[in-house]
């Protein structure tokens, strides 16, 4: 369908008829902005004064020679305030959220960096803040359930389900169909019903607008490869779209592996999923033969989701960009390394992302240029990776015990 | 005049709304839910829904959520939802599908439309598809004679109350307030609002729903709409009655019947 609600067949809106009003009226804002040079002007000034925009790009030397020589080039979204990409889409639909003149603002988080985002600008712009969590999630990302709390976002746990980010988008669901007249949902990812994935889409391609520009000035050339790690999808499309009309440059998102594809406990919609509807769009989806979804796995909070954006379904049937499982032991083998030779500690979504390089870079040699999105920092991950590399010590001092 | 339009008219000639009666396949058991339902139309229920039990149901409250869990870990399929509506189908009432899209998607639209009508079941809900991404459902449901009931709610603008009545067959069903499923103190004034302005835009029956649970609130809405639909009060009932299920939701059937025929002032038609 060639409209400006899907991307082929994928995207949509499959929703309760009580949110279609709310859509309509977000959209027209949407629309509106991005023709008002004032709204261009408010968000680069947010961008470059909170943000710390442009972020830069760092040339990974020592890490390149674990990637069979390649010269891996970091986007380092992990350097914006709040730790990762989530603040850029975050800044802008707050803006929107403004100019709808509503004053108060849900959302839903897995990894909590979204959530962190969304309180972060609800505190600047005195807007009321729910943020909805998957009770797991909530265990795994103790620090950022406190960060949000001290910016002074109501953290809702939810209990149903399978207690991650799919339940915490169920509840945020419910929240936003009762209060939908003062309320604006406030997606942080790719997906939904549109204008969802467009919205995200626009406010996340600044990564790959300065990236594209960076890599040329760096190098003299296109990348020969864009990998980003791939949940919902928002840091991978932000980089992606840079360079959608380069055809010489791969794109390649990382999925959660898990365990392993073959286990069943992974978040590998495009090798483990097939075309459905989950949460507003028609995407792939991890579910049974009869359509109920499939709880995911990863040990990344941010990955776990059975979804994923429409358009990511789009690129992949296309065949412009392709999907790759990484297993939870690959990614964080890849977090590891990083560490060691960049000193950076990278979250372990975008560990995933690391871990695709190294096969990529492998297969590239020398020759070969990749530009990682290096989506978010680490230090919510520390627990989870004392407890992996059994560094107990540690381990008991990052969750406050000890 | 399809099934569903002769329980209308009928309850209309009697100076009354008719009494629609939800319950998800499977709970507690796809026997049990099949006995549970067949008292609900014993009892005075006119038109029956039988719920699709589905692992994301995000316009269900923590009544029907709980349900559905229970059918789900049963092991409940969408085939046993098909047995279940052939086994209260069998009661001669009307008989509807409550679902939500993906899996009547992944059943496949045209089966699912073809042998819910070999089961005997006359329309299907479908509360999160919208009629713009409707058109396979739309063809299929044609095809096979079932009727499609699509909602409204009460931040529906005229535009979109014309879209909706446009696509819709049987009734239009109204939500009666913004919201999830569940039970409710009180009716908003939402309700009478929602249903006087789909009116004056179609001439289809308008059945009000989501937080309707006991007489008196059936009672209020039977004196605007031409059905009640009650979902959340019945699962709480067959939740709270463990072995009494049936005796239980054949009571309040029983009181809610009685609502729907107190006495109104006029029919609003």
């Amino acid at each position: 369908m060639a409209d400006d609600k899907h991307f082929g067949e994928y995207g949509g809106r499959f929703v309760p008829e009580a949110l279609m009003a709310a859509l309509d009226e977000l959209d027209a804002a949407f629309q509106a902005a991005l023709i008002d040079p004032e709204f261009t002007k408010e968000l680069e000034r947010l961008q470059r004064t909170v943000t710390g925009r442009p972020s830069p790009l760092t040339d990974a030397r020592r890490f390149s020679e674990m990637c069979g020589g390649a010269r891996i080039l970091l986007k380092r979204e992990d350097l914006n305030h709040t730790g990762s990409h989530k603040i850029n889409n975050v800044l802008g639909q707050a803006l929107l959220t403004q100019r709808m003149g509503k004053k108060r603002v849900i959302a839903e988080t897995g990894a909590g960096q979204h959530g962190v985002a969304t309180a972060t600008a609800a505190a600047m712009m005195g807007l009321d803040c729910t943020i909805y969590m998957g009770e797991e999630d909530t265990r795994r990302q103790a620090l950022n359930v406190v960060r949000m709390r001290l910016l002074g976002a109501e953290v809702v746990p939810v209990t149903a389900g399978s207690k991650t980010l799919k339940d915490a988008i169920n509840e945020a669901m419910r929240d936003w169909v009762t209060t939908v007249d003062r309320t604006h949902y406030l997606l942080g990812t790719v997906t939904g019903p549109a204008p969802f994935p467009r919205i995200v889409r626009q406010f996340q391609s600044v990564i790959g607008i300065e990236a594209r520009a960076q890599v040329l000035e760096l190098t003299g050339r296109l990348p020969d490869v864009a990998m980003a790690c791939v949940g919902g999808g928002s840091n991978a499309i932000g980089l992606f779209s840079g360079f959608l009309a380069d055809e010489s440059v791969r794109l390649v998102g990382c999925e959660a592996g898990g365990d392993g594809v073959e286990t069943g406990r992974h978040a590998a919609r495009f090798s483990g999923g097939a075309p459905g509807v989950l949460h507003g769009a028609r995407t792939y989806v991890m579910q049974d033969e009869w359509g109920q979804t499939v709880p995911s796995h990863s040990i990344s909070a941010g990955l776990d989701y059975p979804g994923v954006g429409p358009e990511h379904a789009f690129l992949h049937d296309s065949g412009r960009a392709t999907y790759i499982p990484i297993n939870d032991d690959e990614a964080m083998a890849a977090f590891e390394i990083l560490c060691r030779t960049e000193g950076i500690i990278p979250a372990i979504e975008t560990a995933h992302a690391i871990a695709g390089a190294m096969r990529v870079g492998r297969e590239l040699g020398p020759e070969g240029i990749i530009v990682i999105n290096l989506s978010g920092r680490g230090d919510k991950d520390v627990a989870t990776a004392a407890r992996w590399f059994g560094l107990a010590d540690v381990n008991e001092a990052a969750e406050g015990r000890g | 005049m399809s099934a569903l339009h002769e329980v209308f008219a009928r309850a209309h000639s009697e100076g009354r709304a008719a009494l629609i009666g939800y319950l998800p396949a499977g709970f507690p058991t796809v026997e049990a839910s099949i006995e549970i339902l067949r008292a609900m139309v014993a009892n005075g229920v006119d038109i029956v829904e039988v719920g699709l039990p589905y692992s994301d149901p995000l316009m269900d409250g923590a009544v029907i959520q709980e349900a559905a869990e229970i059918a789900l870990s049963n092991g409940t399929t969408s085939a046993d939802v098909l047995s279940v509506v052939a086994g209260v189908a069998a009661t001669g009432a009307p008989t509807l599908v409550m679902s939500y899209w993906n899996p009547i998607e992944r059943f496949g639209v045209e089966a699912f439309a073809a042998q819910l009508a070999a089961a005997g079941g006359v329309g299907v809900i479908t509360p999160d598809l919208t009629p713009e991404e409707a058109g396979a459902w739309i063809q299929a449901t044609d095809r096979h004679a079932i009727d499609r009931i699509f909602l409204v709610a009460p931040s529906s603008t005229a535009a979109r109350i014309d879209v909706v009545s446009g696509v819709t067959s049987g009734f239009v069903y109204a939500a009666s307030t913004m919201g999830v499923t569940g039970m409710r103190t009180s009716l908003s004034g939402s309700a009478a609002e929602i249903v006087a302005r789909v009116r004056a835009r179609t001439n289809k029956p308008i059945c009000v729903g989501v937080g309707v649970s006991t007489p008196e609130q059936a009672a209020e809405v039977a004196a605007f709409a031409d059905g009640v639909i009650v979902g959340s009060a019945f699962v709480r009932a067959v939740l709270e009655s463990g072995d009494g299920a049936v005796e239980a939701a054949g009571s309040l059937a029983r009181d809610l019947a009685a609502g729907v025929r107190t006495v109104r002032s006029h029919t609003g038609r």
